[in-house]
This record gives structure tokens, sequence and C-alpha cells, in this order.
């Protein structure tokens, strides 16, 4: 990261995509730069961060980012916003209304969509945004693309007065390759000015706006059949022309070098005559696009009825070679190379795990053991892994803090089998600040029956630990104001006597407070208040042992979920009244132990002891 | 020059070193010229789940992603990780195996059982297996994180560049952070380059006594 950083023009650079983008926002001459953190976007901001001559910060959320980002290009500076796919789904209100406003400063919204899913809760096309708000999408194919184009995206802003998309898949966000750097050109701020025709979007001003955004699509569609991201390669098998965007081009080349392809850079609005021209020339057009078919139906819908795409090529998931070599034999009638391979062994499966210690595992451990009684609406972070082996408790996950308004729907909506449970909603801190405190306010003031648990491990933890409000640290690791979630929820209308705040460490403390707060008919928080365990806030304790000959297999250990604590010896144990038990004698791994002690609260034997290292 | 491209699959766990082992191979391949490519597995997985990185290098590389059969080294920082990605070598192709078992939560709460021998089991459906206990060389020389550069040794004498291209860059990251630890990266890189040919010599010798 700090390779790109430090680089001057023309060093040649192994860099993701990510660091890519910000080293060509960089070199744009982009003055303010936004985002919250999302897989596979995060690493943009992060690496933009150490870039001098630029304003950065962690917003909180992909609204807010956007509209930071408006704010600095209304007032003439280049401006940029990251986020991943369902980033741009909260973003959107602002976007859709600065799209009809138009632009001063360069404003350009890098989307990173989840191709393949590797850490999203759905997998979106983000080009759809392109034709949905009237504004050119960019989507590069690697590094040296992702650099180029976003710094090319700036001009084309400017050039049309209109934000610009650039669009990324996990495949150029994550993707490693060669790149050269160029240099950063100087863009003074030009200054906010008056021109309320323009930026107060009341119906009469924005009426007379719409004109101007439909032209400008117009004008887009020129340019799209000229310009220099749109490019024809030629090549000597007429059979089948593709045309492609994004590294489902890389994946396209290396498996059919000799195709003619049309790869497009610039993909909304679609070049309908770059295709006509390709479609000439060849006895097939197939267009390759991850994911949904937006191209095809575009030339579909301009009178290309004969093309193929997604009648040979799934709308889910990466176009790999794997994907691509077999759909396109079969449609050439051929029967594919043979993949020489091995057979396939196929072990156990590995999901990821909570990290030894992780406090969230104290507040799982708990709601396992309550069970029954409870429906627990979940969200987006670390503890969606609750809903895992071996706690099995979380109900739902939808959508950042969408725990708090499920959680008030489920209570609306009891049945007669559901309405003794109690409702809980379980949020990360993060999370609550990004979506989730509306939610929490909608309960409180439709006097809903939720328990509201706000983990509080101080970070951002599934994306790799990023600061935001409720941390005291900015982006630059700066000292900033710290959330108080007490007053914050208590400023929300929970009543002080509904509210806690504890150690979810202390394992009899939480279940006493969260049996307590269920009963309560009326809204309560419970926040657990203790650093993730991979952040500098955390500090580590002395490490515990296992006395082998003390531990009497109950297996209470191995519930709390803690991956220093495995099973060393299984037996089945029958009781005197015939029926069997499953005993689990364990073991702690003391080089991975932190020495929480949450297994200590769990061990009834007290076969759990410092391990004296 | 031919655009022949060399495929290396990382796989370990995430927090062994995977991405670092792959970014050294990749720069040492671009050190030399090449065109690379390096895909990352990020997100979910790196808490305690499996971990890929894929490198690709030649003349020019298209497509990031090693496909099944294609792979010319597996590097398995373990064991059981190394048998999960074997049928991406391509026929000739060697897996260089990490021996420690790192069972998952889900296999010590009994939900799924760890296979007796992977090893045995990649043999079994006809992969060269070069396995050693990095851990124990590791060890040895008193330090764990030492494995990765260990396991980088094993692999030097499979690369179409010469093995000191790997050592250098693993040594030049020590030489200007830790001075101290360039000693030892350079006795645990010969130490994981000799094992390797120990079990290279030693695989031979038994195909040798079983023709």
């Amino acid at each position: 990261m700090s390779a790109a950083v430090q680089a001057k023009a023309q060093a040649r650079l192994l860099l993701s995509g990510n660091d890519a983008i910000a080293r060509g926002v960089w070199e744009a001459g982009c003055k303010v730069a936004t985002a919250y953190p999302g897989t596979p976007s995060t690493e943009i901001l992060e690496s933009l961060s150490l870039y001098p001559d630029l304003y950065s910060e962690w917003s909180i959320n992909e609204k807010v980012a956007m509209e930071v980002a408006i704010g600095a290009s209304m007032s003439g500076a280049r401006a940029f916003c990251a986020m991943k796919h369902v980033g741009m789904n909260v973003a959107s209100d602002a976007f859709m209304t600065i799209t009809v406003a138009g632009v001063v400063g360069g404003l350009v919204v890098a989307v990173a969509d989840d191709v393949g899913m590797s850490s999203s809760q759905n997998e979106q096309d983000s080009r759809f945004w392109g034709r949905f708000a009237h504004v050119p999408v960019l989507e590069p194919a690697d590094s040296q693309e992702a650099l180029e184009m976003a710094r090319y995206a700036f001009e084309l802003s400017e050039q049309f007065n209109t934000p610009v998309i650039l669009r990324l898949t996990t495949r150029v966000c994550h993707v490693k390759a060669v790149v050269t750097t160029g240099e950063r050109v100087s863009k003074p701020i030009g200054g906010f000015q008056l021109d309320a025709k323009r930026w107060v979007m009341t119906p009469a001003n924005a009426k007379n706006r719409l004109p101007a955004q439909l032209a400008r699509e117009d004008g887009l569609r020129t340019l799209a059949e000229t310009s220099p991201l749109n490019v024809f390669e030629d090549g000597s098998d007429r059979r089948i022309g593709f045309v492609t965007s994004g590294p489902a081009y890389m994946h396209l080349r290396e498996c059919f070098p000799d195709a003619p392809v049309l790869k497009l850079g610039l993909t909304y609005p679609v070049p309908v005559a770059l295709v006509r021209e390709l479609a000439a020339k060849v006895e097939h057009v197939v267009v390759v696009e991850e994911t949904e078919p937006l191209m095809e139906n575009e030339l579909k819908a301009a009178g290309m009825l004969e093309i193929h795409g997604k009648d040979l090529l799934p709308r889910i998931g990466e176009l790999s070679p794997a994907v691509l070599v077999p759909a396109i034999y079969k449609f050439r009638g051929e029967e594919p190379p043979p993949v020489s391979t091995y057979v396939k062994i196929d072990p156990f499966p590995r999901p990821p795990t909570m990290c030894p210690a992780c406090p969230h595992m104290g507040v799982y451990y708990t709601l396992s053991r309550l069970r029954k009684r409870l429906q627990i609406s979940g969200d987006i972070g670390c503890y969606t892994l609750g809903a895992g082996h071996p706690w099995n408790a979380l109900d739902s996950t939808i959508s950042m803090g969408a725990s708090m308004g499920i959680a008030l729907g489920m209570d609306k909506a009891r049945s007669e089998e559901t309405k003794d449970k109690a409702v809980l909603a379980v949020i990360g801190d993060s999370t609550f600040l990004h979506m989730g405190m509306q939610g929490l306010l909608d309960i409180v003031y439709n006097r809903g029956n939720v328990t509201a648990l706000i983990l509080d491990n101080r970070t951002t933890g599934m994306t790799g630990g990023q600061n935001h409000a409720g941390t005291g640290k900015g982006l630059h690791g700066e000292d900033t104001p710290r959330v108080d979630f007490v007053k914050l929820v208590e400023a929300l209308g929970v009543k002080p006597e509904r509210i806690r705040k504890l150690d979810p460490y202390q394992l009899p403390v939480l279940w006493k407070a969260i049996r307590e707060e269920i009963e309560v008919p009326e809204p309560s928080v419970i926040i657990t208040d203790r650093p993730c365990v991979l952040t500098e806030f955390y500090d580590r304790l002395k490490p515990y042992k296992m006395l082998d000959d003390v531990c009497n297999g109950c297996g209470n250990c191995v519930n709390v979920g803690c991956p220093a604590i495995t099973v060393r010896r299984s037996e089945t144990k029958t009781l005197a009244n015939g029926t069997s038990r499953d005993l689990k004698f364990t073991t702690i791994d003391t080089a991975m132990c932190t020495g929480c002690h949450m297994c200590v609260e769990s061990c009834g034997p007290g076969a759990i002891v410092f391990s004296g290292q | 020059m031919d655009n022949v491209i060399t495929n290396i699959l990382v796989c370990g766990i995430g927090g062994q070193g995977v991405m670092t082992a792959a970014e050294i191979l990749s720069q040492a391949a671009i050190a030399r010229g090449y065109d690379v490519k390096k895909s990352e597995v990020a997100g979910m997985a790196q808490r305690g789940g499996v971990v890929t990185s894929h490198v690709r290098f030649g003349k020019k590389v298209w497509s990031p992603v090693i496909t099944q059969g294609t792979a010319d080294i597996l590097v398995a920082f373990e064991v059981a990780e190394g048998s999960r990605w074997a049928d991406y070598l391509r026929p000739g192709g060697v897996a260089m195996v990490n021996t420690i078992r790192l069972p998952p939560p889900v296999v010590s709460a009994g939900l799924f059982k760890y296979p007796d021998d992977p090893v045995a089991q990649m043999r079994a459906a006809g992969v060269t297996v070069y396995d050693f206990d990095a851990g124990a060389i590791a060890r040895a020389l008193g330090d764990l994180k030492l494995v990765n550069t260990i396991m980088l040794g094993a692999i030097a004498d499979y690369l179409p560049f010469p093995a000191a291209d790997v050592e250098e860059q693993i040594v030049g990251r020590f030489r200007e952070r830790k001075p101290a630890m360039v000693a030892v990266n350079q006795q645990a890189f010969d130490q994981g380059r000799a094992a390797a040919r120990e079990r290279a010599e030693s695989t031979r010798l038994l195909a040798a006594a079983n023709q």
C-alpha cells in the first residue's frame, strides 16, 4: 500500500485494484474522499488515507459518504466516495437527485459488487444504477485499468456534468496486478457558487433540469461509440464475436485467444453501433457480462434479437474460465477440452469462526442457553456468525441496521405460538451507528416490546477493524469525539432503568441482565462493552489451561465456541436410568488463549485454571 | 519467448501467512520482469476459514484465477487444506505440504471428522506430495513465524527462476525492518529447501523400489 503512495510517476508496481483506484483518484487531483467500509471495497479509502493533499474520512454510512462527496463537488472540488454494492442502496437517495442537479467538481462513485459473494448478503449488479440514474458506468478489468479509469472518470464527470459510477467487482478489487503509475494533476477548488435553481431541488427547479439529464444521456450514448475505453480486438476465429466488460474480459482472452472481442470499458450507455459492426464480422455475437444481462437486454431492445448471452451463461457468480469454456464449447456443438484433474478430495468444511476470546461469544453462549424462549433478529457483522455452530442463536439477517425494524415487526406480528417469546435485536456498534439508531427510535416511538443488544467492540470488525464514531478515533487514527451509547439510547427515549452496560466476559451478569430485560414488556437496551481482540484497545490477560483429571466431559466449554478449546476425547456414557450422554473431554490451546475466562464461567467442576505461562 | 504461465496455488487458514507467501512469490516474479497476477480471498474467510491465493506469472497473464488441473505447484500451510485443493494441480504438478493438523471447531465438536491421513488420500488420488513438518523446523529455529519462509524455501527448486530470487525477497523485507531476523530467515529458507529435497529423493527411491 505504502509503495503506491510513495511511488513517483512511471513506477512499476504490483497493486490490488483497490490500491490502484486510490492511486488513480489521487492522481486526478481529488480533494475529498469518503467511504463506509464494506468488502470488497474497504481498502480503497484505507489506501487513499495515506496520500497527502487530500481530505478523507470514514463516514457514518454510505448515504452520508455520498452526501459529503456531493457537497465537496458542489463546492468545486474533485470528490470521490467508495462503497460495496449494498452500500449503494443506502446512498441511492442522495445519488438519484444529484444526477438531476449535476456536478461542479468531478464526482466519482466507486461501487464494488461482490460477484461470487465472498462476504455479502446478496449479489447485485450495480450497473443498473447507470441506467436508472442516467449516468455513465466505467468497468475496469484489472488494476491498470482501475487506475486509469479512476483518473479519467473525473474528466468525464466534469465534461458531462454528471456523477460517474466506477463499477468494480471482487476480481478487480482483490487481484494484484502490475501497474504503471502516473503524475498527480493539480485541480484547485473552485468554491461554492450560489445557484438555487440548480442546488435547491424543489419540484419546480428539478423539473427544469430533467431535460438536461436526458440530453446528457444522449451525449454519453454518442461518446460510447467512439470512446477509447471501448476497444475492438480482431481475431481469426469468426464463429463467435464476444462483447464483454470487467474481469470477464480477462477470463475470455485466456480461454479464447483467437476470437474477435469488443471489450467495453464504458458500458452504460451501451455502444450499439459498435456491436452491430462486430455482428457484421462474425457468425454469432455472445455477450459475456457479470452478472445480469444488462448490456444484452439493451442490445436486444435496440433490435439485435439474434445475440446470445444469458441463454448460454449463468446470471449468478463469476464467469471464470471453468464456467466459460464448457458453455461456449457446448454452444459451438463441440466437446470441451478434457480437464485433467485428480479425484476431488472433499474434507470437512472450515467455516469462518469467531476469534479466541471474542466478546461476541459470551453473548451468543448466553442466548443459546435461553434459545427456546427467544426470537433473535440479527444484523451484519462478525456477530452474524452467531447463527452458526455451536450457538445457533440468530434467526434473521437482512441488511445493515435491519435487526431493529425486523424485531419490531416480529413483535407486532405475534402468533399464538410465538406470543410468549421474547424478541431480541442483536447489532454491533458500527452497524448501530450506520443505520440501527433509526430502527431503535422506531421501537421506542411505537412502544415495541423488544430487547436490543448493542455489542460494542469498538471497531468495524468484519471488514478488518476500521474506526467509526463510537471508537473515539478517526480514519487516520486521530482522536475524535466518541459516541456515548448509554446517553444516545437514552436520548432516543429508552428509559434509563431499561439501559444496561456490562462486560460480556462476566457471563453470570450478562445472563441475569438478559433474563430480567426480556421479562419487561417495553423497549430495553443492553450494551456489551469489551473491545474486539484484534484492536489496539484489547488487553490480553493470562492464559488458562485444562486440568485433565478434573474435566468431567460436560462439554459446556465447547458450547462457548472458543477456537482455543478443542475436544481431546469423546465418549458415550450410559446413565443409571438407561439413557446415554455424550461426554467431551477438552483441552485449551494456551498459546491461543488470551485469558478472557468465559470458559471458566461455564465449567462446572472447576477444571480450568491459570496456566502459569 | 512462448507465453508459458506458471501457476502457484497457496492455501491454508486465515492468519497463517498465505497472503504474505503469495506476495513474496509475486514480487520475485516481478523482479524477473514477468507479468504477474495474484488473486486473494478476503472478507469472511479471514475469520479462521479457508484461505487461498492464486499466483500466476509469465510473459502476459490474462485471467487472475488458476483453474482446476492447471496448478504447477500447490503450497499447503495445513495438511487437510492441501488435500482440499489437490485437484487444482496439473498432471506432474507438485504439492508441498506442511503436515500440521489444525482441526476447526466443527471437527472438534464432533460434527465432522478430520481425515486420518490427508497425505495418503492425496497420494491415493495420484498426486505427487512432498510433506514435512515445517512447524518442527520453525520451533527448532526458535520462531513459529518462520513456517512461511520454510515453505517458500521448500518450493524454491520448482520455480522457473533461481531460488536466490525468492530468498532475496524474504531477506530484503527483514534487512530494513528487523536486521536481526535476516540470518535466521536464511537458515529457515535453506532448511525448507533441504527438507523438500529430502522428501523428493525419498519419494523417488520409494517409487524405484516399488517398480
